[in-house]
Order: C-alpha cells, then structure tokens, then sequence
C-alpha cells in the first residue's frame, strides 16, 4: 500500500504530495502526521503541492483538516507550490484554505515557518 | 430546374459574356459609386471577368432560386472573398453589394433582345432580379461577417495587450489596469499576475486601478479573487489607484476589502511594500 513519505527537516516536516488523494491515502497520511508530529516534536509542516494539477474540494478539505489537527499539537502548517491554474480554480470555487498560510515555493515557506515559530511565543496558542 | 425557365439568361451568359463584361465594367466606371482611389481599374476588370465566369460555368447546372446550394459555392466562395478584401480595402457595404447589382442593367438589356413573347420576358426578368437580389445580399452579409471578425480578432488582442505584469523592484510587481474588468479579463489577469509571481518569485503584487473607469460590486468582486488568488501562491497585495469617488462609492456600495491594503495612489502603495519587505531608500545626494 503506498504511503505518503514525510521528511524531517530540522525543527519542521516536510510532506510532498504527488499522487491522487483517496480516501485512505488521506486518513493515512493524517494519521502519519500526527504521530510523527509529536514524536519529532516538529513545530512546523510543509506541504509541498508541486505536483497537483488538480485540487478539488476533498484535497482542500484535507489540508485544512491537517492544519488544524497541527495546530492543536502546536505546530504551523504552510502549503508550498501551487500551481497558478489550481490557485485559479480554488479562488473560483470559493475554497479559501482557511487558516492556511501559503508561500510559492519550499525555500519561501521553511522561511516563514522560522519566522513565525520565532514569534510564536512558547506554549501559548496563537 | 424546370425547362426553359432561366433559358434566355443561360443564353445570355452561353453566348454574349464578353458583351456583357464589357458593357458591365463600363458601367461600374461610369458609376457614382466607383471608388478609383480605393481599386485600380485592371482589378476591376479582374473581378467582374472572373464573376461573369464563374456564373458562365455554374448557372447552367444550378437551381437559379436557390443560391444556397452546393452548385452555387464556387461562387459564394468568390463573393464571400470579394466582401472580406473590400471591407479591409475600405468600401463601404452598399458599395461592395453594387458590384453585383451594377450587373443587372447590362443583363437585363440583353435579356430584353432575347425574346418578343412578353410574357416569358417578364418571367426572365423576374427570374434574373430575384437572383441578383439574393446575390446581392449574400455579398452584404459576408461583409458584415469578415467585419465582425476583425473586431472580435482586435478585442482578443487588446484583452491580452492591456494587461501587462510589470516588476517594480525585485520581489515587487505591478499590475496597471487599463479599462472595465469583467469576469473574462479578470481570467486573464489572474493567469498573468499569477505567471509572474510564479517567474519572478515575487512576494507582493500592487494592483493599480487608476484606470478602471468605476468600480461597482461586480469589479470589487473580480479584484478579491485576484487578490485570493495571489495570496494562495504565497503573494500578498495591495490595491492602489483609489480616487476619491471611487472611495465613496466602495462605501455606499458596502463592498467589503477585508484586509487588503488600499492605497491611493501608486507611489504610496510602492513606499508600503518596500517598508513590508524590510527595504529603505536613502538618499545620498543628487548625481549630476
């Protein structure tokens, strides 16, 4: 059965996602997360989307659902690369990716998620 | 086609056509409606020999009231082409139809010396006139046609030329909008901005809106979705050009910006994205 890898850059995970979403790829992959969340105890996750070309409601649904379940373990999740054409179709079907950050690429988010673990102030939820 | 029906004009074009293209381009020279500075005269001559031509080889197979059918393309293809070269010439569409009505005098008077029997003559003339008129007004309407492909050809390329991504300084891009903004150059403009964010690496995007004449629900609309956009490529922006009416209607209208930056004039919204990048500009002292 595939699994989705997750990297461990230093204080951060680092997902990318490069298949199709199923349904329990996806419930694997947030059980994967959270585990290795709190076992590397990681303050941030990346979520390369690089390759998707098409992001529909059930792929959005999951990242929002990754974020929050990454927030309550203390940790930012930022999506990385997405493609002009799926951030077109996003905005068109009113799916905002709430309370997602976003950058343009793995170098621009790992330097936001620094920033704002920097900020962040220890134990207090933001 | 029933027979004898068209018998005189199937004659006419058998056995007199140089008559007839000869007394033809007379009249279009001597016509009021000749436009020598817009064709040469050899032309001219060249369209209508070739016309009389064509008709010569399709009218003897061809149904004389229906120009609609499959004999009869070759020459719609000639008259469509006829109707696209005038109208990029300059003619105007009255001008262009008169080129197959100015062929009906000099076909009616040979028709005229075809037969005594006045009755078949009226037929005749009835059968030619009716022709000619459904001739003529293919002619106009394949002017018509290449028209609106010029200006349906022109809109496609002003949509693409008036929106321009400009890259102010590094990480800092410009977008000036010139003109109404629908949903289809709203497309447009996100595809382009959303290219160049993707180029450049840029990390804010001003919009400038000086030149969109008003801005209403519709427009405020447009541009959020711009701005949401962006933002899922990991770009923030800022909305400048805000004329004071245009401040007033936004709040009249209750269109809400959320929290995009609005600035009114663009170098304002520049001075903001440099301090959000962390950049000051000093000043060192003028060079000559």
């Amino acid at each position: 059965m595939e699994k989705i890898p997750i990297l461990k850059m230093g204080a951060f995970l680092l997902v990318t996602i490069q298949v199709d979403m199923h349904d329990r790829l996806a419930m694997q992959l947030q059980d994967d997360l959270t585990e290795r969340i709190v076992s590397a105890r990681a303050r941030g996750v990346l979520i390369d989307i690089s390759s998707l070309e098409v992001v529909d409601s059930f792929i959005g649904r999951m990242i929002s659902n990754i974020a929050a379940m990454a927030r309550v373990l203390d940790a930012e999740t930022v999506v990385v690369g997405m493609q002009p054409a799926v951030a077109i179709t996003l905005v068109e079907l009113g799916l905002s990716l709430e309370g997602v950050r976003t950058a343009l690429n793995v170098d621009k988010g790992m330097l936001l998620l620094q920033k704002r673990v920097a900020n962040a102030q220890p134990g207090r939820r933001r | 086609m029933a027979s004898g029906a068209g018998q005189i004009i199937l004659n006419v074009f058998a056995k007199h056509d140089k008559e007839l293209l000869a007394e033809w381009v007379q009249g279009q020279l001597a016509s009021a409606s000749l436009r020598s500075d817009l064709m040469r005269e050899s032309e001219l001559r060249e369209q209508s020999r070739e016309f009389i031509a064509l008709l010569q080889q399709v009218l003897p197979s061809a149904k004389l009231d229906r120009i609609e059918g499959e004999e009869w393309t070759p020459i719609r293809d000639f008259l469509a082409g006829l109707s696209r070269s005038r109208a990029i010439q300059g003619f105007s569409p009255s001008e262009t139809a008169s080129f197959v009505f100015s062929l009906k005098q000099p076909l009616f008077s040979k028709v005229r010396t075809g037969s005594t029997d006045v009755q078949k003559l009226a037929d005749e003339l009835w059968i030619a006139s009716v022709m000619f008129d459904k001739l003529g007004l293919f002619t106009g309407e394949m002017y018509q046609k290449s028209r609106e492909e010029v200006i349906s050809r022109q809109q496609q390329e002003l949509l693409e030329l008036s929106t321009p991504v400009v890259q102010l300084w590094q990480d800092i891009l410009a977008l000036p909008l010139i003109g109404t903004l629908d949903s289809a150059r709203t497309q447009v403009v996100m595809e382009n901005l959303l290219q160049k964010i993707v180029d450049t690496g840029a990390a804010l995007a001003i919009i400038d809106i000086t030149g969109v004449p008003t801005v209403d629900t519709l427009v405020a609309q447009h541009l959020l979705k711009t701005v949401a956009a962006a933002r899922l490529m990991g770009a923030d922006c800022i909305i400048s050009g805000i004329r004071p009416q245009i401040a007033q209607t936004i709040v009249h209208l209750g269109v809400d910006l959320q929290d995009v930056t609005t600035k009114a004039t663009l170098a304002d919204a520049f001075s903001v994205a440099l301090t959000r990048l962390g950049a000051t500009i000093s000043r060192n002292g003028a060079v000559a």
